[in-house]
């Protein structure tokens, strides 16, 4: 565990407490490579494992010769189906009770091309990659069902949870004044993270422990125990710092069920990463989508029906559905409406989640839909977001916890100078460059879920935050430092906060934006909970400095303790805390229920079944947000490039205004990537996705991204969470792409629906 | 990647004697090498160092050429002043190539001996039939995902594009390589896949690059090098043009015009059509571009890059029209 030593940056650094700018406490750490990620443990005996993919994409393994592997220098094992122990089947991430039957990490039966069939373990990595090579697989094979497109795909499986319709909504478009009908594609796209997946499993007698980098700790020790049928608290998972997840590195996947097998075969520790190709096949990025979003309007451009139709590929054997009525059936008021979702099963790797899943191309439908109905009436793009702003939820029919969105849309637009627009395409150029502005609105909800903390005031007046929950680079050190110190009262710098180990108190998943509102309730209860032992002890204890005074209360602030009104003693918490003869004082908090019981506990940390609905109660809860992006294209070539990026969004309260920003911006610069780069590509005769390295899959570079500007207009929500934040990480993503196409319409005159908007659908 | 044998090569002498060994490769900045290492394609049996070797990083200046060593960086060159003034082609051909990283550790004899981007040829594991790495095995490429792939000098057994920058900038202003005592011009250099598409550069085993010499001239001076993809770094070319221009003493008419093609052939591509059909002329836009459609005749696409066919032609048009404007 590498303690952060708080340094102060630059003259942005601010108040250390609840809302000031402080620098991310991991920050030199990571920047002089002191942190020490997961599969950067040095152990005794370490043995490297190396994974053997299939060729095909879909068919049967006939034979895996594993002769030459063998034989190969350094070779410990082999893993094929046939010699891997077994393993039971482990509840998915809801929890649902597994079917009784074996789970095989290694595939006989192959559904898409990439699939884990064998492993290679070895003394070195290069001994086991030159040995991989070397085991021969054959294959009876199949014809497969190649993406969405392909004509076997068919129309998939329409999933009813995902109906949303209310009023008329065919009858209505029928009789609309103004209709307009346009069908959006994405593509499949990857998280890329820059930390590769990979862990290193350790056995111990029947305790088991995993250094892999995680956004679940305690869910993929479920997993784990689970597989191997050990109880939960003999898996231990380790992982102090991510380097990067999006959403990929939530779950235990295969790879990791091939690495503890081996260990345990072994009896020695191993190690496994994926190469860069292996992460575009060993797990699953967003599924490619299609949507067909058809609006009604009058000739004022208000809405009367919104009829949307939403396709995911999923694999031949999981069920990935991506929510693509998300945005559409909240962000605009409709008395008509309609959306439904199917899902169609391919030959690939089951989808995952990846920033915002189910929001993000949700928005690229609706927010250029509303761009095309705004030419179509000839009303101005954000004109008419403003005439069909929802008051409240037009679903739930409910009242929006807050929503700042027209606050956002008039900041932004100030901002960005939008009223200097000129509305027709073609209208704005330089030189060469056609310019084009655009704006498209996001949203994600606020996902509640529960985490648990321990705070501990130490005999040198330092406090130590525990939890189980992670930093992929978030920011968590750095804002449950800010709470805890704000709570007891103590400096920034005095707060070491440790995380990433299951054996620290239980948190949630971290995904859908929902880590920092539960964990800073957390540790406000418990600091809160600690303060007032301290405090107690302070007034009650006979050997106090302040048992004399008979005061109600007292106040700790930096780390000192003095009365309300200034008078009597002011001694150091270390001072009190050995007046009173205590090393230390120690306190949990949580944000569960009241009186919930073990069983409670343990299904709401280690699933996502226990979630609150963001629509709980009385109000509808969500963070909001405005993009304005300019483009400038180039007449002859069709290279598109960003030049300005205005956003104003409503995450609530900010825990920390600088990282909020720092993910805001992070975020922008994912969905520029995603509208103008990022597309896997599949050769359509082998399934396989052939632009599998970073030098081929796309993701923006330095010099495409231009200054953003990202503008704070939230309040504090106290419906969302307990100190009134709402979601960050995911929301600034969504809406960006269509705020991209759209100014790509405005520049050019050409609408492009299918993304990426790379410059052959220009030219 | 297999067990290989290391070899510090004591001399010149010594390591194209060691590199003429079965199996033998040589290392300079590695960044291709490896990087094939890694993904299956190359195999070395030994790999012979010869990064420390004296005397094989300069580059030399002067009016009548420009000889720049076998090792001098890419990085290097890119930022040498006399190289920026009288070939700034070379210069910005540098700089918009791979990334900052990858500039500071390949060489420039290693760069003309990149091989082709192409994913049918990087993953053997996948994709077994490759002309390029096993004569006779087929070609992938053809049928498959073909967006960056060729669309001239192609053959039926390989549409595989060269990747470079650098060397189209050396094939428009006739550069020269240096294998020891012996040279070859650069167009010559590269060789075009016909039914052979393994043997990509006109050199044998026990040769090695030692320099190259870029000759002086007025065009070469007056030059640029455009490259248009979709991402503005760290990309290869969806097309590029290496220009170089020389009016008569009118400032109007063109004495010398140098044409060269990026990111749409086999190899660095020279475009002699459109250099013949405008010199001796005015300068004027319309002819320009239409001029520079010559630049892709006898192009053949295979789907999905057709686009580079209508790209190419404007991109050439800009470049001499962007030298023209300077005068």
């Amino acid at each position: 565990m590498t303690v952060h030593n708080i340094r102060h940056g630059d003259a942005s650094d601010g108040a250390e407490a609840v809302g000031g700018r402080l620098s991310r406490v991991d920050g030199p750490a990571k920047i002089t490579g002191a942190a020490k990620y997961a599969v950067e443990q040095q152990l005794e005996g370490l043995a490297y494992a190396v994974l053997v993919e299939s060729t095909i994409a879909s068919g049967k393994v006939r034979a895996i010769d594993t002769n030459a592997a063998e034989a190969a220098p350094g070779v410990l094992q082999v893993l094929t189906p046939d010699t891997i122990i077994s393993l039971r089947t482990a509840a998915d991430w809801f929890g649902t009770p597994p079917p009784d039957k074996p789970y095989c990490p290694l595939a006989r039966d192959i559904s898409f091309s990439g699939q884990h069939v064998a492993a290679v373990v070895a003394e070195t990595f290069e001994q086991a990659v030159a040995a991989a090579a070397l085991v021969k697989v054959s294959y009876d094979e199949t014809p497969s069902i190649v993406d969405l497109s392909d004509a076997k795909a068919g129309d998939g499986i329409p999933i009813d949870a995902m109906t949303k319709e209310w009023g008329d909504a065919q009858g209505a478009f029928a009789s609309a004044p103004v209709r307009i009908c346009a069908a959006y594609n994405t593509p499949r796209e990857y998280q890329a993270p820059m930390e590769p997946h990979g862990l290193i499993a350790r056995w111990e007698g029947d305790q088991l422990t995993v250094w892999e980098p995680s956004q679940w700790l305690d869910g993929m020790a479920r997993t784990y125990a689970e597989w191997f049928g050990v109880p939960f608290e003999n898996v231990r998972l380790v992982s102090p710092y991510i380097g990067g997840g999006f959403g990929s590195k939530a779950l235990a996947l295969s790879h990791g069920a091939v690495a503890a097998c081996a260990a345990k075969m072994l009896g020695r520790p191993v190690r496994l990463v994926m190469t860069r190709p292996q992460t575009f096949t060993g797990y699953g990025g967003r599924a490619a989508t299609r949507q067909t979003v058809t609006i009604g309007a009058d000739r004022q451009g208000k809405i009367q029906s919104i009829v949307h139709r939403g396709v995911n590929e999923t694999s031949m054997d999981g069920m990935w559905v991506e929510p693509l009525g998300s945005v559409t059936s909240i962000m605009y008021a409709t008395p008509n409406f309609s959306s439904r979702q199917n899902v169609v099963r391919v030959n690939s790797v089951m989808p995952g989640a990846m920033r915002a899943p189910g929001e993000n191309p949700s928005a690229f439908g609706i927010e250029s839909a509303i761009d095309e109905l705004a030419y179509e009436v000839g009303i101005d793009p954000l004109e008419i977001r403003l005439r069909n702003y929802a008051e409240q939820d037009p679903h739930a029919k409910k009242a929006w916890s807050t929503r700042q969105l027209r606050e956002a849309f008039a900041t932004g637009a100030e901002r960005f100078g939008w009223a200097r627009r000129t509305s027709e395409p073609r209208s704005m150029r330089d030189g060469n460059q056609l310019i084009g502005w655009g704006v498209a609105a996001g949203t994600y909800p606020v996902r509640r879920a529960y985490g648990e903390a321990i705070v501990r005031i130490l005999a040198d007046g330092s406090v130590e935050v525990e939890s189980s929950s992670i930093d992929m680079g978030q920011g968590t050190y750095t804002i449950l430092a800010q709470t805890a110190a704000e709570t007891v009262g103590v400096r920034a710098d005095d707060v070491v906060v440790k995380l990433g180990d299951s054996r620290f108190p239980r948190a949630g998943v971290t995904g859908g934006s929902r880590l920092a509102g539960v964990m800073t309730g957390a540790v406000y209860k418990a600091a809160t909970s600690a303060l007032d032992q301290l405090v107690g002890l302070a007034i009650s204890d006979p050997r106090s400095p302040f048992h004399a005074l008979q005061a109600n209360t007292l106040v700790v602030a930096n780390g000192r303790i003095g009365s309300p009104r200034g008078d009597g003693p002011d001694v150091s918490i270390a001072e009190l805390l050995k007046s009173v003869g205590r090393d230390h004082i120690e306190a949990t908090g949580d944000t569960m229920p009241a009186n919930s019981t073990p069983e409670d506990r343990y299904k709401n940390y280690t699933t996502i079944a226990m979630a609150l609905p963001h629509t709980e109660g009385d109000y509808s809860r969500h963070s909001w947000c405005a993009h304005f992006i300019e483009v400038r294209v180039d007449e002859d070539f069709g290279t598109v490039r960003v030049s300005r990026v205005v956003s104003a969004l409503d995450s609530g309260r900010l825990y920390n205004p600088k990282l909020a920003e720092s993910q805001w911006k992070g975020g922008i610069i994912m969905g520029i990537g995603q509208a103008l780069l990022e597309e896997g590509i599949v050769d359509r005769r082998h399934g396989r996705i052939v632009n599998n390295n970073l030098a081929d899959y796309l993701v923006p570079t330095n010099a495409d991204i231009p200054d953003i500007e990202v503008i704070s207009v939230g309040i504090p929500d106290l419906h969302s969470s307990v100190l009134g934040g709402k979601g960050v990480g995911e929301l600034a993503i969504v809406g960006v792409a269509p705020a991209i196409a759209n100014a790509v319409f405005h520049a050019t005159g050409k609408r492009v629906r299918d993304l990426p908007i790379t410059l052959e659908k220009l030219i | 990647m297999r067990d290989f044998s290391y070899l510090r090569a004591a001399s010149v002498d010594a390591a194209r004697q060691a590199a003429a060994l079965p199996g033998a490769m040589l290392l300079a900045g590695g960044t291709t090498l490896i990087d094939l290492a890694k993904c299956g394609v190359a195999e070395p049996e030994t790999l012979v160092d010869i990064t420390h070797l004296k005397g094989l990083n300069g580059i030399e200046v002067s009016e009548r050429s420009a000889i720049i060593g076998a090792l001098a960086k890419m990085g290097h060159v890119a930022d040498h002043a006399d190289i920026k003034s009288r070939f700034p082609a070379v210069s910005e051909a540098l700089w918009q190539a791979a990334s900052a990283q990858i500039r500071n550790m390949a060489t420039i004899g290693g760069n003309l001996m990149q091989r082709t981007r192409c994913p049918y040829f990087r993953d053997p594991a996948n994709f077994p039939a490759c002309n390029k790495r096993e004569p006779g095995s087929g070609c992938s490429a053809i049928g498959g995902v073909t967006k960056g792939h060729a669309v001239l000098g192609t053959s039926d057994a390989c549409i595989a594009m060269y990747p470079g920058d650098l060397a189209v900038a050396l094939v428009a202003f006739d550069a020269v390589v240096h294998l020891g005592q012996s040279q070859v011009p650069v167009d010559d250099f590269f060789l075009l896949p016909g039914t052979t598409p393994d043997r990509e550069h006109a050199i044998e085993p026990g040769e090695m690059i030692t320099a190259i010499e870029i000759p002086g001239s007025a065009s070469a001076r007056r030059s640029t090098y455009l490259k248009i993809r979709d991402r503005q770094s760290y990309e290869f070319a969806a097309a590029s043009a290496a220009v170089g221009i020389e009016f008569e003493a009118d400032g109007r008419t063109i004495r010398d015009l140098r044409v060269a093609l990026g990111g749409v052939a086999t190899k660095p591509w020279r475009a002699r059509a459109v250099e013949d059909a405008l010199k001796g002329k005015v300068l004027e836009p319309d002819a320009v571009r239409a001029a520079s459609l010559l630049a892709v005749e006898g192009a053949t696409d295979h789907g999905a890059n057709h686009y580079k066919i209508e790209l190419a032609p404007r991109v050439v048009a800009r470049a001499i029209l962007k030298m023209g404007e300077t005068a």
